[in-house]
């Protein structure tokens, strides 16, 4: 249980702390995990073999401390996986990655999709609400019960799909327009900062990297 | 100079031309209206002006489209849009989406071209000053009204450095003080010598900016002469083409038995 704490709060919590996201990112991570973490408590918990210290029992299932002790050695581990992800979408921008990217030599056509595909999403959103709010206009039921919401959201997602699919053509034609289809490399308007503190940890996290696997193979097992 | 020498363009499985046999001549510095009817070939010319057609959007195309007298058909997209500039009506399908700020929206084109970021920027800096936009440069594009979009469109053609510019109904979508803000940026492109050819339904707009018109039905050229004149032409309205509203009133007053001289 040491390794995954130790790295939850090395490689985890203390750059959140430094970037001002713990709170974001401990909701984020918990939302992320909550299913995955109940069927591993569940399962762990109740129908670990081999499990000898009961704690209850409840019918046919019995608990065991064995398998409480599994269960919290896995979602540990869980949450530092989950927290390292969110951690990269609360403090990267989508425009820095690929404009870095692009300085790296990645095509600038991949870049543009990826960031492209990301930066669609809060747009569509918008649309969304845009749409919502001109078929409430017209009657259209988007509150109420569950079985009502679903109803209400035949209309909206065929506006926004439907819409999407008829700007692609026009966006191409756009798109030719401004030289998109040029082969080889783009002017960069910018080059994100990139602090020698910054270059410094990445080759930490390379170098602590390398010496995990090392003291793995070496036979080294934290409890 | 931007010349149509007999084109022809028929679209990908289109039963006959969408253009046949124009002949036409943009001048340098001259703003020229094009109207016709629905369907009538306008959006199909703007596409064979810009390059678009056939190149990108297929079909055949017979005739030749000469820039400075230089035939474009052996130039690649990526050259002739250093020369020629295509708007369209939608604000919003002309931004690229990636980019978060009207400066990098502007500069997203001549970044295409691969030029040195010095250059870079300051066409990014000329376009915007030209259309009188600075103050909107670290706004983000996807928050700007429809009319200072399409500003910000056409600043990003005119920072990949055209002489020429077709614009398709660059007001078809914009409220009227979106259009008048479209209108002066057209009176401005022209004062800085650019050539413009524009594509509209509102003819007040083409009444206001543009000195020559043609008049497209079916894919060929039925009128063309001064615009001020041809405006006020009462076959125009049979060809599907709105009267502007100077015109409309002055013949509201005629059917009324008034005497527009009298009364003005
Ligand atoms: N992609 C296409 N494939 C086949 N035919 C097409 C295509 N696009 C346009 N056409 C046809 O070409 C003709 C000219 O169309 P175009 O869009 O140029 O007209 P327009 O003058 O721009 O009309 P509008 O005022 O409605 O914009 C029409 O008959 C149209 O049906
Ligand atoms: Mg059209």
């Amino acid at each position: 249980m040491v390794g995954p704490l130790a790295l939850a709060g090395l490689v985890v919590l203390l750059p959140a702390a430094v970037a001002r996201v713990v709170r974001k990112l401990l909701r984020a991570t918990l939302l992320l995990t909550l299913p995955v973490a109940t069927s591993v408590l569940v399962i762990n918990v109740l129908f670990f073999p081999g499990g000898r210290d009961v704690l209850f029992q409840a019918g046919p299932v019995t608990a065991t401390r064995e398998g409480l002790g599994l269960a919290i050695e896995v979602l540990l581990r869980l949450l530092v996986i989950s927290g390292a992800i969110s951690l990269f979408y609360l403090t990267t921008s989508a425009a820095e990655l690929t404009t870095d990217l692009e300085r790296r030599g990645v095509s600038p056509r991949l870049a543009f999709v990826a960031n492209a595909s990301v930066q669609s999403v809060p747009a569509m959103l918008e649309r969304a609400a845009a749409i919502i709010e001109a078929q409430r206009a017209r009657g259209l039921d988007t509150e109420g019960g569950p079985l009502a919401r679903a109803r209400g959201i035949v209309p909206i997602v065929g506006p926004v799909i439907l819409g999407a699919i008829g700007e692609v053509e026009q966006r191409t034609l756009a798109l030719e327009a401004r030289g998109f289809s040029r082969p080889g490399p783009r002017t960069l308007l910018w080059h994100p900062a990139d602090r020698p503190i910054e270059r410094a940890a990445r080759w930490l996290i390379v170098a602590a990297l390398v010496a995990l696997l090392a003291a793995r193979a070496l036979g080294w097992h934290p409890a | 100079m931007l010349t149509f020498e007999s084109v022809t363009y028929r679209h990908a499985g289109g039963v006959r031309p969408a253009i046949d046999d124009v002949s036409l001549e943009l001048g340098e510095g001259e703003v020229v209206g094009l109207v016709g009817g629905n369907g009538s070939g306008k959006s199909t010319l703007c596409l064979i002006a810009a390059g678009l057609a056939p190149r990108i959007v297929g079909g055949t195309l017979s005739g030749r489209i000469l820039i400075d007298g230089e035939d474009i058909a052996p130039m690649p997209m990526h050259e002739l849009v250093a020369r020629v500039a295509i708007g369209f009506d939608d604000p919003w399908t002309q931004l690229s989406g990636v980019t978060g700020t009207v400066y990098e929206e502007v500069a997203f084109g001549p970044a295409n071209l691969g030029m040195p970021r010095d250059e870079l920027v300051s066409r990014v800096d000329a376009a915007l000053s030209s259309l009188a936009i600075e103050q909107l440069a670290a706004r983000d594009p996807a928050h700007l009204s429809g009319g200072q979009q399409q500003l910000v469109a056409i600043a990003g053609l005119l920072a990949m450095g055209p002489r020429h510019i077709v614009l398709d109904e660059p007001t078809a979508q914009l409220d009227p003080s979106g259009t008048s803000l479209v209108a002066n940026a057209i009176e401005r492109l022209a004062s800085e010598g650019a050539s413009v050819l524009v594509v509209e339904h509102k003819t007040d707009l083409i009444a206001r900016v543009a000195k020559r018109l043609v008049v497209l039905a079916g894919g060929t050229i039925v009128m063309e002469g001064a615009a001020a004149e041809l405006l006020a032409d009462p076959r125009l309205r049979d060809l599907g083409v709105r009267e502007p509203s100077a015109v409309r009133l002055r013949r509201r007053l005629v059917e009324a038995g008034l005497d527009p001289v009298a009364l003005a």
